[in-house]
């Protein structure tokens, strides 16, 4: 059926009006990032250039108020998701394997997952700020394990959910057709059972490793003095010099964009067939 | 010789009495089914067979072995599953080498015996295909190669043909049959279609509600049902209740009376007078004719529906209080409403005791 002249204008607005809710901000982002001189009232910048950039990435010196190498905050973000991706799913995979395979009464299931969740359910300042107390007694504010500490809280629960929900959703038979020809559990769930589930688990670790380079308000808390990640570059950033605090957004927004494109190709349709009927 | 013996097997989900009291034998190189409506218990008795679940009370011995509580992977099982769970990250080489490498045989080995196996499914060339690659069909033929590649002494099949089309299902069978004849191996197939029941079973077990209500060979569960339920689930069956009425023929045969007064013959088989009894008829007991012939077992009924399915037609024919599903050759062409004669030969009544 030939849709209506009038139905197709509709969808080009809706279309249009999408793509500039979703593509504006970043196109703000990237024009102030180049903007060194930017007066109301123009529309546009007086002057552009990589200023900025060359600061924040420690090729010059900075002598601007709020502009510093931000090399630093960016690399120790990345290590401590790094660290904070290992150690969850080295704990999730067999919490996510238990919850979904091993006969547990839904109460005590529903109370695990529940308390994973916890953490998140209330708002985070008051959560971080009782926590940084907590941490201040036992020495472990201002230090990369404090930081990591807090991030495993947080990334936990989308990790342990993610794995339980991959996990249920994989077909006993599997698991059992390996075991009726011979395989322990252990070899059922290494050569059958993990393999299958790996779109899920990159999907877990994703999410975690997105969380962590992202987490402020906890990292903020408990990380002053002397941890930096770079979102707290950022929010120093914001109050000052806002070409700045662009290009360090833009700088935030590169692991997750690079993560869609990787996510993309492993939850490919490979990994499903194999069941009949 | 029994390769396998199951020994008052009970098996409980909570109240729930899934599997009770029973017991069976497999006997060398024939098929055994496990016939039965959905939550019979045939799937938990299998399942506990396989070493999936742990049964409450109860033996199960394979070849004098007792393996009530071994784990499945070391019973020597193969098993065939209804849904295949063929392992879609594997090709057909990964999947039927699996076992095979886990008993540690060479890849020389390996290659032969996948090669051999799948010359007998009738896959050959098919090594390196995804499952996601292969009709429903193939996939079937492949989850049975994998359960027959490491030589197992006893195989178990859970509904392997329900996900297949009508047509496919009936191919499959006499291949399934085929297979089995050919390499002498025991079989216990779970199913609850009794066409195919029928056709690849040398012992039938009917279970109903957990307990097992009759076993015995095809022939022996289709000409002599125990009671009504086994009757009407083995074939499609019309049932008139009545009460034994009287013995006749030296007490070879009986009268049946039902409580609209009529009264069918029937072959007796130790019932006693006044017992309820059912009297089943199948398909193809009802002849239509005038009452020329036969004095005894003359109805009159009135068509009620018609279904015309090529060669023959269905009928449905309300005698009294009663209604009898037959079916004829086309060219008895009855109108709906019409008034017909039949006849019932006594000696193809099956009488059934209610229970």
């Amino acid at each position: 059926m030939q849709k209506s002249r009038f139905r197709k204008t509709i969808e080009i607005i809706i279309f249009t009006v999408f793509m500039f809710f979703l593509f504006a901000p970043l196109f703000s982002m990237g024009i102030w990032s180049i903007a060194t001189r930017w007066y109301w009232p123009n529309t546009f910048p007086q002057e552009i250039g990589f200023d900025y950039w060359f600061q924040a990435l420690g090729i010059t010196k900075s002598l601007t108020l709020g502009a510093v190498n931000v090399v630093p905050a960016f690399l120790l973000s990345l290590g401590i998701a790094v660290i904070v991706v290992v150690i969850t799913m080295i704990i999730a995979i067999p919490a996510g394997y238990a919850l979904a395979k091993f006969r547990i009464p839904a109460l005590l299931k529903g109370i695990i997952l529940i308390l994973f969740l916890l953490p998140r359910a209330f708002p985070q300042q008051p959560v971080f700020l009782n926590l940084m107390l907590i941490f201040n007694k036992v020495g472990l504010t201002g230090t990369v394990i404090g930081v990591i500490l807090v991030h495993l809280v947080v990334g936990l629960v989308f990790a342990v959910w993610i794995t339980t929900s991959t996990f249920s959703s994989i077909p006993p038979e599997f698991e059992e057709a390996a075991r009726s020809v011979g395989a322990s559990r252990l070899k059922a769930f290494l050569k059958v059972t993990l393999p299958i589930s790996t779109p899920g688990l990159i999907a877990s670790s994703v999410f975690v490793f997105l969380t962590s380079m992202d987490e402020f308000t906890g990292t903020f808390f408990v990380g002053l003095p002397f941890v930096t990640t770079l979102p707290m570059t950022l929010y120093s950033a914001s109050g000052s010099n806002i070409q700045f605090a662009s290009v360090i957004a833009i700088l935030l927004l590169v692991p997750s964009i690079l993560f869609m494109v990787l996510i993309q190709k492993f939850l490919k349709a490979e990994h499903l067939g194999g069941m009949g009927g | 010789m029994s390769i396998l013996n199951v020994k008052q097997l009970n098996k409980y989900f909570g109240n729930v009495k899934a599997v009770q009291e029973v017991s069976f034998e497999a006997k060398e190189g024939k098929v055994l089914s496990l016939l039965g409506p959905s939550g019979c218990g045939k799937t938990t008795t299998l399942r506990c067979i396989a070493g999936f679940e742990i049964p409450d009370a109860g033996e199960i011995s394979l070849d004098d072995r007792k393996i009530t509580n071994i784990p499945p992977e070391k019973r020597g099982i193969g098993m065939v599953f209804q849904n295949y769970a063929l392992w879609p990250h594997m090709t057909v080489y990964g999947n039927l080498a699996f076992g095979l490498q886990i008993r540690q045989f060479s890849k020389s080995e390996i290659n032969r015996k996948i090669k051999k196996v799948l010359d007998v499914v009738q896959l050959e060339g098919y090594e390196n295909r995804y499952p996601r690659q292969m009709s429903g069909g193939q996939q079937q033929r492949i989850a049975m190669a994998r359960a027959l590649v490491f030589e197992p002494d006893i195989m178990l099949l859970d509904e392997p043909l329900s996900n297949l089309d009508a047509q496919l299902r009936e191919e499959m069978r006499f291949e399934f049959t085929e297979l089995q004849k050919k390499l002498g191996i025991t079989a216990v197939y779970v199913t609850h279609d009794q066409a195919e029941a029928l056709v690849i079973s040398d012992k039938i077990v009917i279970l109903n509600k957990g307990k097992i209500v009759q076993s015995g060979s095809p022939k022996e569960i289709y000409s002599n049902p125990k009671n009504k339920f086994v009757a009407g689930f083995i074939a499609v069956t019309s049932f008139v209740d009545g009460v034994v009425d009287s013995f006749t023929e030296r007490n070879k045969k009986v009268f049946v009376k039902t409580s609209d007064g009529l009264i069918i013959e029937g072959l007796n088989n130790n019932f006693t007078v006044g017992q309820e009894v059912s009297v089943a008829l199948r398909m193809k007991t009802t002849k239509f004719e005038n009452g020329e012939q036969h004095k005894i077992n003359i109805f009159k009924g009135r068509i009620t529906q018609s279904s015309y399915l090529g060669n023959t037609i269905d009928y449905k024919i309300k005698m009294g209080r009663w209604e009898i599903r037959t079916n004829a050759e086309a060219n008895y062409d009855f109108k709906l409403g019409e008034e017909v004669n039949f006849y019932l030969p006594p000696e193809e009544i099956i009488i059934t005791s209610m229970k």
